[in-house]
């Protein structure tokens, strides 16, 4: 499972944190822990900033988490002219990472309020590709 | 005081959707306008810093044909890139080259001509704004960013959309007085509402523009600055910082740290405060982004940038004067370009040239100048004596 089936549209193939793809084909959202200093970080990263070499350990993101953010797009860049709209966000879990992400669709645009509570979900885009997006809980 | 690097000459071209000439012959008319008034020659011009945006570019490595063309030819030249902050960082780097003696006078020439790319290719550059990785891959935008800031703010404070459409009534209002802006056009409180939405809560008329221009700012050692003009404008303070480039890393969405940092670091250098200021730049590329540089700036305390504004203390003849020039909104954003522009306004406001929107005996300016959603930020205090 390569990294370019991440999305609706990707732009990088090769990243050592590419395993990501595969977890969201697996059904499972899932980030990083240091084993030596227990940094979580949200975008998983496979090297730890503070320890340099270091032995990372994926993990699910199961929590509940607040909406910090949103914006509702109205015209998109190049391949997204016909997703609009579509409601990009970024969530705080409580595990101490946020995550950016689009909003479930099925959710109206008028009930999407900061503060409110959703959880991360794996998504099928289509055949080959995966995303995860924010539903209500 | 004295510091060991002024601004000994600005210039800059008209800022317009389409200007219609090569973007070395744009950055021609900007050193011009720089160089007259100065007793200096080309040959005199130690190195230049080209500043671009490069991905709006067809010219690969900009740097080579500008400097030729402008008869910099043989001197050093390279370009610098931090987007929108892109002079900026020019700025930074030749003040470092004239103080380090390594060059006496430096040319920093910021430039962007948005309208060599069509809109196709302004669309596949719109969607590698965020993270490639972790942000494009789910229609991440430039604006849809600065959107999340705003929709923050007004959770946070309760800031409304009619509060930030009249940070566009005050910028217009300059910006009718400005015959180098893209948009002379004064726009009322209601116009502003009433035009569309792009990323909710902005809307078109929230929204700077993205336009051609080029700037140049001259600048020189304390001994050759003294020789060449009677008018130098002192660097005092200069203050860079840079945050995650993905909104997740970010700690909060309704303030920008990373010009919180910047501002700190300028105040500190020119050993002053936000109440020594006498008039401000800053980068205005939305309207919510005026309201958070009031606050990150101190000239407001958090969540008050709106009564700030509400009490025209940025109003010309207020407490501190912001964006006299129009800002952003009013120019238009030639991303290069843009920084070097806001530096060109302070200068002459302290030289005293600004006629009708010049703030009476302005000692103190500064310049708030953004790079990408909030990852790099350079604040430039600069003084007339």
């Amino acid at each position: 499972m390569g990294f370019d089936q991440f999305g609706m549209k990707s732009f990088v193939s090769e990243t050592k944190a590419a395993e990501f793809v595969t977890y969201l084909e697996e059904g499972k959202v899932m980030t990083t822990r240091c084993k030596k200093c227990q940094e979580i970080t949200f975008p998983p990263k496979m090297d730890c900033r503070r320890c340099g070499p270091s032995e990372m350990e994926w993990f699910e993101i199961k929590e509940i988490g607040e909406l910090g953010t949103f914006t509702t797009v109205m015209y998109g860049p190049a391949g997204f002219e016909k997703e609009t709209p579509y409601t990009l966000a970024v969530v705080r879990f409580p595990v101490g990472i946020r995550v950016f992400g689009q909003m479930d669709r099925k959710i109206p645009i008028d009930e999407i309020k900061v503060g409110m509570a959703v959880k991360v979900v794996a998504l099928k885009v289509s055949q080959n590709r995966f995303s995860y997006q924010f539903e209500r809980v | 005081m004295e510091k060991d690097v002024a601004i000994v000459g600005v210039g800059q071209s008209d800022f317009m959707r389409k200007c219609s000439v090569s973007i070395a012959e744009l950055c021609f008319i900007a050193y011009q306008e720089a160089m007259n008034g100065i007793q200096l020659k080309s040959e005199n011009v130690g190195a230049s810093v080209i500043c671009s945006a490069t991905e709006y570019d067809k010219q690969r490595s900009p740097a080579g044909v500008i400097s030729d063309y402008l008869n910099l030819k043989g001197k050093p030249t390279f370009c610098v890139e931090s987007l929108c902050s892109s002079s900026s960082s020019g700025l930074r780097v030749a003040y470092s080259l004239i103080k380090s003696g390594l060059h006496e006078v430096v040319a920093v020439v910021g430039f962007q001509k948005m309208s060599e790319l069509s809109s196709a290719e302004a669309a596949e550059r719109m969607g590698r704004s965020g993270d490639v990785m972790w942000e494009s891959p789910f229609g991440m935008t430039m604006p849809a960013a600065f959107a999340m800031f705003a929709r923050a703010h007004m959770a946070e404070y309760g800031t409304t959309e009619e509060q930030l459409a009249k940070v566009r009534v005050k910028n217009s209002l300059y910006g009718s007085l400005n015959n180098k802006a893209a948009f002379q056009k004064k726009v009322t409180l209601e116009e502003i509402m009433n035009s569309r939405p792009v990323v909710t809560p902005l809307k078109m008329l929230d929204c700077c523009a993205n336009v051609d221009g080029a700037v140049v700012l001259i600048l020189a050692s304390r001994e050759f600055a003294k020789r060449i003009t009677d008018k130098p404008i002192w660097i005092h303070g200069l203050g860079a910082a840079s945050d995650s480039a993905t909104l997740a890393g970010r700690e909060t969405y309704s303030s920008i740290s990373c010009a919180r940092e910047a501002s700190q670091i300028a105040y500190d250098m020119a050993g002053i405060g936000p109440e020594d200021i006498d008039v401000a730049e800053v980068h205005d590329c939305f309207t919510i982004t005026e309201i958070i540089n009031y606050e990150d700036l101190g000239f407001a305390k958090p969540g008050e940038g709106v009564k700030l504004l509400e009490d025209r203390e940025t109003y010309l003849g207020g407490k501190i004067p912001v964006n006299l020039d129009g800002g952003l909104l009013s120019k238009g954003h030639p991303i290069g370009a843009t920084g070097g522009g806001q530096v060109r306004t302070i200068v002459r406001q302290l030289r005293g040239e600004c006629q009708e929107v010049q703030v009476e005996n302005a000692k103190i300016g500064l310049v708030h100048n953004l790079g990408g959603p909030g990852v790099y930020c350079f604040v430039t205090i600069l003084g007339r004596d």
